[in-house]
């Protein structure tokens, strides 16, 4: 497992207070951790604030799923 | 009860009688106060009677640049913050058919929108410590109307609109949202009236007197404190009995 990916499940656990064995890949926020739409945006700034990074509202839209957050993260921190 | 001992506020509209018995009433209750607002020479001699724990803020909530740094900079200031109360309005009273374009924006920009940007940008950090108050200062002709005052009455209607979605995105959070609305509160504004026009208001008023700055202060620490953890989406009406909602 990479780093970010590692760092985002940290996160993912935390804020939702889910097993971390839930916190897989394909694990979609809303529909299989519980998360409401307001964890969603909490989530985003929890990312925003980890990696130094700015996540623009069309950008958080397309991050449903705990692999969608690592892959953005990912080519977000190697530019 | 009602201690806000370590807790950091902001008040919009410090310099005016309202914004500053709410600044008082909110610092006399142990908060760390940052007074808000355009005249620096009223906020500023406002801090000195005061004393410690207070910051002057200078912003004009008119330009939109200023206001996405106020919060920013009560942040800066107090270390965070805990407690923001939007005060500060304005009216541009006209009847309705002659109203201009003008008078209705900066209302609206100023009581509504500003409202909107302080408050968005404080609940972040809020949201982050599962903490928060928000307290918006509306007024009695946002829920009755008032001849004259559509511009007002509809920027003070909205902020009560405005505060009950907010609260309940954000109650999960520790985070409450309410309003407070004065009816007719002593002020520079009623100095000005003759005794004639006094009574006249008097006879609206069940309490048979205008109301004083601290009576809107007292409602804006109790919704700020620990103890109102469970009120949000309200609004106190502070009349005197005048409208009774």
């Amino acid at each position: 497992m990479s780093d970010v990916a590692e760092r985002v499940k940290k996160i993912v656990v935390e804020h939702l207070g889910v097993e971390s064995d839930k916190v897989v890949d394909s694990a979609n926020f809303i529909e299989d951790l519980g998360a409401d739409s307001l964890d969603t945006v909490e989530l985003v700034m929890a990312f925003e604030e980890e990696f130094g990074v700015e996540i623009p509202d069309d950008a958080a839209e397309t991050i449903v799923t705990v692999g969608d957050a690592v892959k953005f993260l990912e080519k977000a921190t190697a530019a | 009860m009602f201690d806000l001992t370590g807790k950091t506020a902001l008040v919009t509209g410090a310099s005016g009688g309202i914004g500053a018995a709410i600044a008082r009433a909110l610092h006399a209750q142990g908060a760390t106060v940052a007074l808000s607002g355009t005249r620096v020479d009223a906020l500023e001699k406002l801090a000195g009677e005061i004393g410690s724990r207070t910051h002057v803020l200078a912003c004009n909530l008119g330009d939109k640049d200023a206001v996405e740094k106020l919060v920013p900079a009560a942040e800066a200031a107090m270390g965070q913050l805990d407690i923001l109360v939007n005060n500060a309005g304005l009216t541009r009273d006209g009847l309705f058919l002659r109203m201009k374009d003008d008078d209705w924006d900066q209302v609206i920009a100023v009581n509504l929108t500003a409202t909107f940007r302080l408050s968005r940008a404080a609940v972040k950090n809020m949201m982050r410590r599962r903490w928060g108050r928000i307290v918006s200062i509306t007024s009695i002709v946002g829920v009755t109307g008032n001849p004259g005052q559509g511009n007002y009455a509809a920027s003070k209607a909205g902020m009560i609109g405005m505060s009950k979605s907010l609260a309940a995105e954000v109650a999960a959070r520790g985070i409450t949202v309410n309003c407070v609305a004065p009816g007719f509160i002593e002020s520079p504004m009623t100095d000005a009236l003759n005794e004639k026009q006094k009574e006249a208001i008097l006879t609206q008023v069940p309490a048979g007197k205008l109301g004083q700055g601290a009576d809107v202060a007292a409602a804006v620490v109790y919704l700020a404190s620990a103890e109102a953890q469970y009120v949000t989406g309200q609004t106190v009406h502070v009349n005197g009995g005048m409208a009774m909602i």
